[in-house]
Order: C-alpha cells, then structure tokens, then sequence
C-alpha cells in the first residue's frame, strides 16, 4: 500500500446506521449467503447443469456497496455474481428459476448464473468475462454524465481482473471526464487457483492512484465499514467528485466454481476455517446487532429461518417451473426497432 | 440531383441524427478538431460540442466498452473506431459485450450503438492497415453488418444504423471517401435488408458489396460489349441478408459470381454463395464462384497489393469462362 492509500477502519464514534437500515443489511446478507447455500446444493445434488461460483464470504462487499445505491444506480457485476444480484433488490424465485433454465428466470432461462440482469434494480448484469464489464459501467457512468443523469454507477470485479488491461484503458478515462464510476475490486486473494500475491505486482490501489483516481482499502468483512464509506463516495459522485477506487479485502468460502473441491494445492483447510470463525462477516454483524441493543437472538434466528424458509418455497418453486418453449431458441437474437422511426421525416 | 462526397454523406448523416437526437454522441480516436483523419467529421465538434463529439486516448476496447454501456443505459453512441483493423482489438467488446446483451437477457437490455470503421486494400497502408474484416462481424449473431457502395448508401444506411436497436457495424471504404455521387437534398433512410439491382442483366448475376460493386459495374460493361448481360446486385448489407432478391437474380441467370474484398477463405463470398447453391442449385448452369481478396497478409509493394483484389478484367475473365460453359476455378 502506498502512503497516499486511505485504509479505512470504522470509527467508533461514527454515527451508526438505524434499526432499519442495519436489520436491512444483515438480512441481505443471509439472504445471499441462504442463496449460495441452496445453489451449491442444487449442484451437488445434480439439479442445476453448468458451472457456478459462490459468493458466500463476500457478503459484506455486495451489501455494504448496495445499500447505498438506489434503484436508479447501476451495478455491473461478475462470474461470482448472485452476491451482488440479491444485494441490488432482485428475488429469489426469479433467481433460481434463472439458475435452473426456466423461463420465469430473470433472462427467461437464456442467461443462466453468469449472466443475471435485472434492470429494474439497474443491475446491467453479470459477466462471465473476467473485468469484460469494465468498460459498460464507465459508458454507463458517461452516458449520466451526458445526459444530465444523477445515477451512480459501481462495477464490480476481482481481484484477478486487475490483470486485465480493459481497466486501465477505462479508469484512464474515467479520471479525464470525472465520470460519476466507483470501481470496486473485491480481493479475495485467490485470482482462480491462484494466489493473487502470484499474479498481482505492487499495490493493487496504487494501480488506481496512478490515474488520480482517490483510493481506498477497505476491511470487506465490515459491512458497516463499507457502507459507510460506500454512502460518501456515491455522494460525492453525485456531486462530480468522481472517479473512486474500492480495495475491498474479503474472502471466498468456496472454491473457484462450485466443482472445485479438492483445493488443497492452492489453499490450506487451516486458512478457510479461520476465515469462516473468526472473521465472518454475518457472524460479526449479528454480533454487533445484539451488543447494540438492535436485535435479539431470538429475533434474529427467527429472521434466518425465514429466509431460509423463503429460499426453500423459491427452489422448489423453480424446480417446478418450466422450461422455455423451443420456439425461444432464436428470439432476441436482435432487438425489434419500431418501424415508424425508420421513416424520413420522423 | 447534387453531387456529394462519400465523406460528406457520411458527415450528413451524422448531423442529421444528432440533432434530431439529443442522445446519439460520437466517441473514438482523433474525431473532434482532428474529424479523423479522413476528415469525415469535419465541422462536428462545431456544431454538437466535445460533451457530444468525445476524443478518447488511443484505447480501442476501452471506448467501445464505453460504447456498449452508454448503449445499455439509453445512450445512443456512435463509435469510431479509425482503422477498420482495429477491429481484432475490440473484438471481446464488440463480439462478447454488445452482440450477446439482449438476447442473454432474455430480450431485457439491448445496445443500439453503431460501430462505424472502414475497409479496403490498394491504398499501400501495408498488412495492419488495409483489411477488409467484415466477415469476423458477420460471423456473430446478434450484430449487423451494414456495407455502403457509394456516398448515397453511405448515408442512408447510416441513418438507419444510427435509429436501429441493435449493435450495428457499418464499414466503409476508405480509397472511396472522396468519390462522388447522386445523394437528395430531401431526408431518405435505407432500410437493412433490402439489396440493390444496380444493373439489370440475364446472362449472369454478379452480387459484389462495398468496393467491389464498382469492380462489379465494370466488369458488366466489358461483358456488355463481349454480348453478355450481366446483373449487378449489391446486398448494401450482409446481415441481414437479402436472399429472396439474389436467388430471384440467380434463377434468371443461372449463373453468378459473388466479389467481397474480404479474404476469400470462410469468407463473405464463401456465404452468399453457399446460399445460393442451397437454395437455387436447380436453376443453375454452372457452379457459383467466389472472388474475394487473396488470402496472404496485404502486401506493402504496390505491384503485389493490386495482385490481392479482384479487378474488373478478372470478374469478366470469370463470367466469360462461366458462361462458355467451363468449370472453373476463382483466380
């Protein structure tokens, strides 16, 4: 890290979130982690085909992040993408319907889990190409900016996808035009199968400050912490303050993909198990929630069987469901353009 | 009728749109006080501002990135991207990002962003300047793929491209930026889809797009003089494809020749004429021959480039053969 690097711990003093707002965020984030619990299942148990990757570990980023947007804000979001879709407002039932191939998925079942959109929530949609989205959500943030729009927009990526050069090309001009883009590297130490100490040279926020682009590192197990910051950077976005760069230091439970198993190559048991005690990030939350005087434990195990509740209903839901007529194979190859605007004169 | 450029046409359009469409904004290399190097621009950041006529650094997948973005999110970009070369550059951008957003969305998001570059050999630029890449476009469901003969379909099919909710390429031909012909003063649009018949004829059909329907024109009136009617059709785009008007062609004359400057191997030529075969085989007396660009990198001596594209005397060469009734194969 750079002595410029504003590393970022949450004061004590600091003004905290309401009632609502904090019981909000911890149940988003046990919404996601319920989420990927049921996914992996449904892989393990040979319901869902394809390949999929866990965001469970990483909660505090994807929340700490949403929660200070709102629906006219745009995300761009990855391969390990369903963290950020639960945390931008989308639902379960759409969502695993979309995991399943079934039509009543977010993108009719033609997406699958690296590809969710739900521009309702203005989540642009998940990119199965590491850092592919970079670009979208810079033309995102100029077309605001061009348009006299006041939305914010946050892209998503890994740490691995700093070794893409599509970043620099579009923080280089997000910086000349002062786009209203927050760039928010989730590192989560392992580019794939590899340790991104292996891939990554120097500082990763250096990277960004390279560019005059203010940067941070950020505790992403913290999700007041990152909400916190979260909600002055999307302000100051709004303001014309634009760019910034996130360095989020999180971790994931699960391997690269839900297939990757035996990770012992890469990884030590020794290393996840710490992680998963003493540095969860639901663990920490729920703790804090109850020293606050927020909730109690009966009212938070309450909270998590309905969730857990809930996602069961949308699994067997989506299991149910059915699939898309064949007739769907070749519709929205192109979208439609209404005839009328292609004559002269209009 | 006036007289215009190519390059103004393309200039014409442009305006045209833009002020019509306070969301349309043009974004690459060099296209505000520079207006490119070919000058197309000319005038624009005048009129639109450099908020609207945006310069980029020299970063191909970044600003089409941008491009698809903005597109995603109610913008209406115009990406200029200089050399139609540069295309192998954006080509996860372009082929990945824009092509696949609607259709992986189950029709949710569309990009309606037009990509405009250029093609063409002979302008001795060497091998990373003088591509003619269409068919890599083409390839990818979910882009179309405009290719304007002359400055009256560069203008009209631009003015579509730029109203269509699809990613759209459209290729223009540099060594044709200043040649001139018949464009209206009144507003026209070309619809995607429909190809021309710039020449009837009942001999033959020679179906050539962008540069090569000149070679094509010429070709028609050296076998005019031989007594060969030759029909001349320009597609002006490649997806989609106007097949119901070729196969028509193509049952008049049973015979055909498709030119493209692209690369001859799995190229353009390779397409249409695989179509034709498919569709019209009954009707036809002769096998249909492809004539596309030479398949070696474009050479920088002068005297090798001409060797690389089809010319006028070799289209006629291969219809005169054709319709002599020998099998032949495409020089």
């Amino acid at each position: 890290m750079t002595s410029k690097t504003k590393t970022r711990t949450r004061a004590k003093t600091a003004s905290g979130p309401s009632k609502e707002e904090a019981l909000r965020m911890y149940t988003q984030m046990v919404r996601i982690r319920t989420f990927e619990d049921n996914a992996n299942q449904l892989y393990l148990s040979g319901k869902m085909q394809g390949l999929t990757h866990m965001y469970s570990g990483e909660e505090a980023v994807a929340v700490g992040i949403c929660e200070a947007l709102t629906d006219s804000d745009r995300i761009t979001s990855t391969h390990r993408g369903h963290g950020h879709c639960v945390a931008k407002g989308a639902n379960y039932k759409e969502m695993f319907c979309e995991l399943l191939g079934k039509q009543e998925g977010y993108c009719r079942g033609k997406g699958g889990s690296m590809h969710i959109a739900d521009q309702n929530h203005g989540n642009l949609g998940a990119n199965a190409i590491v850092g592919g989205s970079m670009g979208i959500a810079t033309g995102s943030a100029l077309r605001a900016k061009l348009l006299g729009q006041d939305d914010v927009t946050v892209c998503f990526f890994g740490d691995g996808a700093t070794a893409q050069g599509l970043l620099y090309e579009v923080m280089n001009m997000a910086a000349l035009w002062k786009l209203p883009v927050i760039f928010a590297c989730e590192n989560n130490g392992y580019s794939e199968y590899t340790k991104t100490e292996e891939i990554a040279a120097g500082s990763i926020t250096a990277r960004a400050e390279a560019f005059g682009i203010e940067a941070f590192q950020v505790d992403g197990q913290d999700v007041l912490g990152v909400n916190e910051l979260s909600k002055k950077l999307v302000a100051r976005c709004r303001d014309g303050d634009g760019p910034f760069f996130l360095e989020l230091l999180t971790y994931r439970y699960h391997g690269h993909h839900v297939g990757d198993i035996n990770r012992e190559y890469y990884r030590s048991k020794k290393e996840e198990a710490d992680w998963k005690e003493n540095r969860d990030p639901i663990i920490r939350f729920r703790a804090w929630l109850v020293e606050q005087g927020i909730a109690e434990e009966s009212e938070i195990d309450a909270l998590n069987a309905q969730i857990k509740q809930d996602a069961k209903e949308a699994v067997a839901y989506a299991e149910a469901a059915a699939y898309p007529g064949v007739e769907e194979v070749d519709m929205h190859v192109y979208a439609e353009t209404d005839p009328a605007t292609l004559r002269a004169g209009k | 009728m006036r007289e215009i450029t190519l390059s103004q046409a393309v200039n014409e359009a442009l305006v045209e749109e833009m002020r019509r469409d306070p969301t349309t904004f043009i974004i690459g290399e060099d296209v505000a006080e520079a207006g490119t190097p070919f000058k197309v621009l000319s005038g624009l950041v005048e009129e639109f501002g450099t908020s609207r006529v945006i310069d980029t650094p020299i970063s191909e997948p970044g600003f089409v990135g941008i491009g698809v973005g903005a597109a995603l999110t109610g913008a209406r970009p115009i990406v200029d991207l200089m050399f139609g070369d540069f295309i192998y550059l954006v080509m996860d951008q372009l082929c990945n990002q824009a092509a696949k957003q609607h259709y992986m969305s189950g029709g949710k998001l569309s990009v309606p962003m037009v990509l405009r570059t250029n093609l063409g050999a002979t302008r001795r630029s060497g091998a990373q300047h003088s591509q003619s890449l269409q068919a890599l476009v083409a390839h990818i469901p979910g882009i179309k793929v405009a290719l304007p003969s002359s400055a009256y379909e560069a203008k009209g099919l631009m003015k579509t491209a730029i109203r269509d909710n699809n990613p759209v390429v459209i290729i223009e031909d540099k060594l044709m930026y200043q040649d001139k012909a018949p464009v209206p003063e009144e507003e026209y649009l070309i619809p995607f889809g429909e190809a021309n018949i710039k020449r009837e004829g009942s001999d033959i059909t020679l179906v050539a797009t962008s540069s090569m329907v000149q070679v094509a024109e010429a070709a028609a009136s050296i076998l005019e003089k031989e007594g060969i009617s030759a029909e001349v059709i320009d597609p002006r785009t490649i997806v989609p494809l106007d097949e119901k008007t070729l196969i028509e062609s193509v049952k008049k004359t049973s015979r055909a020749i498709v030119i493209d400057e692209g690369h001859q191997n799995y190229g353009i030529t390779g397409e249409i004429a695989s179509r034709l075969n498919e569709k019209a085989f009954y009707y036809l007396d002769a096998p249909v021959l492809r004539m596309g660009a030479m398949d070696v990198p474009v050479p920088f001596s002068p005297v090798l480039e001409d060797l690389t594209v089809p010319t006028p005397e070799g289209v006629a060469e291969n219809a005169r053969r054709l319709c002599a009734g020998e099998m032949i194969h495409a020089a």
